[in-house]
C-alpha cells in the first residue's frame, strides 16, 4: 500500500563508507571529531516541548472506526516486536511465545503474524530454532541491556554473540552517561562500533535498533539531538525505551523522533525507522501512534520495516479488538493466552 | 428575599469506585411516580458496560481473595451507612414509586434488614453449602462453595431499593463482582446506594451502577464473553427486553443465568433466601490424602 514515490535508501543496504560519508555531508566536515559532532547537535533547532505534546493530544483525539480501524489493527499486529525481557524467562517460554508469534489467533488464518520476537541475548538460539521458516524475525537486545553499563569491548562481545546465534535484529543502547556528560564522539564510535558487527552477519546484515532511553534524556532537545546522532552513526531503526525506565515510549517523545526520521530522509535519502517501546498495552494507545506517524512522518512508515511497537500485552488487547469486530460482542481475557 | 432556587441534580455511573458520566455523554430525566422531574441520569451506553466489566473482572481476585469474615463485616458496614441514608433514601423510594411515606419507610427499613441477613451469610454460606464427602479411598473429599465471578445483574425495574438490594447483597457476598443495570426509570436508589458503597470499605469496581436504557445495555451484558453469570430479575416489566433473548444470548458463552421468579415483578417482601447465594457459586471440590 505504501507509494515509495522517490528512491529512497533502506539505512541497513549502506556500507560504513556511505554511512560515514552522509554523516560527513551533514555535519560539514569530513572528519567526525567531537567538536564538529556537538556544534551540529547544537545547531538541531530546539523542540517546542508545549507544541509536541499539544500535537501528540490532538492527534490522539481521532476516532478510527469500523474499516479503518479493522485495517489498523492488522497493521498493528504486523508491526509489533512481541517481547519478553525478563530474568525469569526460559527456553520454554520463549517457545511459547513464539509459538504465539506463528499463530496469534488460532482460529482465524487471515490473522497477520508479528514482525520479530525480541528477547535477551542468551535466548536467541531458542528463538532463532523456534521461528524457522515462518518469516519472523528474532531481535535480541544487546551491548549489556538494559543500563549499558559495560565496557566496549564487554558491549561488543555481547552483539557478536548474538549475531552468531542468528539474530536478526539487534537492539542496542547507547551509553547515557556519555550522552548526558556531552561525550557524543563516544556514542557515535559505540555505534559504529556495533554496526560493524551488525553488517558483518553472514546471513545479510542484521538491522540495528538504536535505543536512546528518552526517559533518562531529560529533556525533548537531548531526544532530537540522541535521534540524530544515532542516525548519524547509522542507526537502521531509533527506538525510545528499554522498557525498564518510566516514562517509556510517550506520543510526544516519539512524534520528536517521527519529525527526525522525516528530515532525515529529507537531507539524506535514507529512511530510518522508528520503535516506541514500553507501556504501550492498548489497542487504542497503539492506533494513536499510527495516526502520529501518518500525520508526522507519512504514509511511507506505516511499513512493518520502519515502524515497530516494542509490547508484550498489547499483541493480546488487538486480538481482542478484533474478536469484538468480527462477533460484535465483548471478548474477554479468558479467549486469549496468558503470557 | 428571593426564594431559593432549585439545585438540580445530574448523576453519573458508577464504576470502579468513581463516578464517570456516560461515554457517550447522554442523560435522561427522571420523574416521580406523578411526573415531576426529580434529577437527570446518565444514559449509559454499550462502551459503558464495557468499562464497567473491565472494573469487575479486575476487581474480582481481590475481593473474592478477601476472607469470608472480612467481607461480612464489610457488607455489615454497608448496612449501617444505608440507615445513616435512611431518609434519602425513603424520599427517593416514595418520589419514585408513588408510595406514602410509611409505605416507603417500611420498604427502606425491609432493605436494610434484607442487607443484614446477607452480610450475615457470608461467612457462613460455606458452611452449608459445602460439604466434607464420604468417598471410598483413603482421601478426605471437600466441596466448597467458590465465586462464579463476574456476574450481570438485571435489577428489578418497580421495587426500586428492595428489589435492588434483593438482587446485589447475595451475588456479592460470595466474591463475586457485580455489575448492574439499575430500574430504568426508578433508578435513584441505585444511584444513591453507588454512593454509599463508594464510602464504605467495599472496593472499587465490586459494584458498578449503569443506569439507562435496560433494552440498550443487558443484550450487551448477556453477550459480553467476559461475564460469567447473568440475573434477569429485572428483565421482566423493562421495556423493551425479552428475557428468552437474553438467556439466548448468553447460552452463546455458556452463562449461569438466573431466570426471573415469575412472569410480573414480586414484591420482593419474601424474597430473601439462600438459594439466591447459591444460584451463583460454583462447587470446587478438592480430594486429599489422609495419610496413614
Amino acid at each position: 500500500m505504501t507509494a515509495q514515490t522517490t528512491s529512497t535508501v533502506r539505512p541497513w543496504d549502506r556500507d560504513a563508507a556511505q554511512v560515514a560519508a552522509d554523516a560527513a555531508g551533514l555535519i560539514g566536515s569530513a572528519e567526525i571529531g567531537s567538536t564538529a559532532l556537538r556544534r551540529y547537535l547544537f545547531g538541531l533547532p530546539g523542540v517546542d516541548e508545549v507544541g509536541a505534546k499539544g500535537r501528540a493530544a490532538q492527534l490522539g483525539t481521532r476516532s478510527i472506526k469500523t474499516t479503518s480501524k479493522a485495517w489498523a489493527l492488522d497493521m498493528v499486529i504486523s508491526m509489533i516486536d512481541l517481547t519478553t525481557l525478563e530474568g525469569a524467562d526460559t527456553p520454554g517460554k520463549v517457545r511459547s511465545l513464539v509459538a504465539k508469534a506463528r499463530t496469534p489467533e488460532p482460529g482465524d488464518a487471515g490473522c497477520p503474524r508479528p514482525a520479530a520476537v525480541c528477547v535477551y541475548n542468551d535466548m536467541v538460539e531458542v528463538a532463532v530454532e523456534a521461528a524457522q521458516g515462518s518469516g519472523i524475525h528474532v531481535a535480541a537486545v544487546s551491548t549489556a541491556f538494559p543500563s549499558g553499563r559495560a565496557s566496549l569491548a564487554v558491549r561488543l562481545a555481547d552483539t557478536a554473540d548474538a549475531v552468531a546465534a542468528g539474530a536478526d535484529e539487534i537492539d542496542m543502547v547507547i551509553d547515557r552517561g556519555a550522552f548526558l556528560s556531552g561525550d557524543y564522539l563516544k556514542v557515535y564510535s559505540d555505534i559504529v562500533a556495533v554496526r560493524e558487527i551488525c553488517q558483518a552477519r553472514a546471513a545479510g546484515p542484521a538491522h540495528l535498533k538504536v535505543i536512546l532511553e528518552t526517559g533518562e534524556l531529560v529533556t525533548y532537545d537531548n531526544v532530537r539531538r540522541a535521534s540524530w546522532l544515532a542516525m548519524l552513526a547509522g542507526a537502521d531503526f531509533i527506538k525510545t525505551s528499554t522498557g525498564k525506565v518510566q516514562p517509556a515510549a510517550t506520543l510526544p517523545v516519539t512524534i520528536v523522533m517521527l519529525e527526525a526520521v522525516r528530515d532525515f530522509l529529507a537531507a539524506t535519502g535514507v529512511q530510518v525507522g522508528v520503535k516506541p517501546a514500553g507501556g504501550i498495552r492498548t489497542s487504542k494507545d497503539a492506533i494513536k501512534f499510527l495516526v502520529a506517524v501518518n500525520e508526522v512522518a507519512g504514509e511511507r512508515w506505516l511499513d512493518p520495516d520502519f515502524f515497530r511497537f516494542g509490547a508484550s500485552t498489547l499483541l493480546n488487547d488487538v486480538l481482542l479488538q478484533r474478536q469484538k469486530l468480527a462477533t460484535g460482542v465483548y471478548s474477554g481475557p479468558d479467549y486469549v493466552t496468558i503470557d | 428575599m428571593s426564594e431559593r432556587l432549585d439545585v438540580r441534580k445530574t448523576y453519573k455511573l458508577y464504576v470502579g469506585g468513581s463516578f464517570p458520566r456516560s461515554e457517550s455523554g447522554r442523560t435522561y430525566e427522571v420523574v416521580s411516580a406523578d411526573g415531576a422531574f426529580l434529577a437527570n441520569a446518565a444514559q449509559g451506553s454499550r462502551k459503558d458496560a464495557r468499562d464497567a466489566v473491565r472494573a469487575a473482572r479486575a476487581a474480582q481476585p481481590g475481593w473474592a481473595g478477601a476472607t469470608a469474615y472480612n467481607r461480612g463485616q464489610v457488607l455489615y458496614r454497608v448496612a449501617e451507612l444505608l440507615e445513616g441514608r435512611r431518609a434519602q433514601f425513603v424520599a427517593d423510594v416514595a418520589a419514585g414509586e408513588g408510595l406514602r411515606t410509611a409505605r416507603a419507610e417500611a420498604a427502606v427499613d425491609a432493605a436494610i434488614d434484607r442487607w443484614v441477613w446477607y452480610a450475615g451469610w457470608a461467612d457462613k454460606v460455606a458452611q452449608v453449602a459445602g460439604n466434607a464427602n464420604p468417598v471410598a479411598g483413603p482421601y478426605f473429599n471437600l466441596s466448597s462453595p467458590e465465586p462464579t465471578g463476574v456476574v450481570a445483574v438485571v435489577a428489578p425495574q418497580r421495587s426500586s431499593l428492595l428489589g435492588l438490594v434483593s438482587v446485589i447483597a447475595p451475588v456479592i457476598l460470595t466474591g463475586n463482582t457485580a455489575v448492574v443495570i439499575s430500574s430504568q426509570d426508578r433508578p435513584l436508589p441505585a444511584i444513591t446506594l453507588g454512593e454509599v458503597l463508594a464510602t464504605s470499605d467495599v472496593p472499587g469496581g465490586v459494584v458498578n451502577v449503569l443506569t439507562g436504557k435496560t433494552a440498550e445495555l443487558a443484550p450487551v451484558l448477556a453477550s459480553h464473553m467476559d461475564v460469567n453469570a447473568i440475573d434477569l430479575a429485572g428483565a421482566v416489566e423493562a421495556d423493551g427486553v425479552t428475557w428468552g433473548e437474553l438467556e439466548a444470548l448468553a447460552a452463546d458463552t455458556v452463562k449461569r443465568v438466573r431466570r426471573p421468579p415469575t412472569d410480573t415483578e414480586p414484591t420482593w417482601l419474601t424474597d430473601a433466601s439462600l438459594n439466591q447465594v447459591l444460584a451463583f457459586v460454583e462447587t470446587k471440590t478438592v480430594w486429599h490424602p489422609k495419610g496413614t
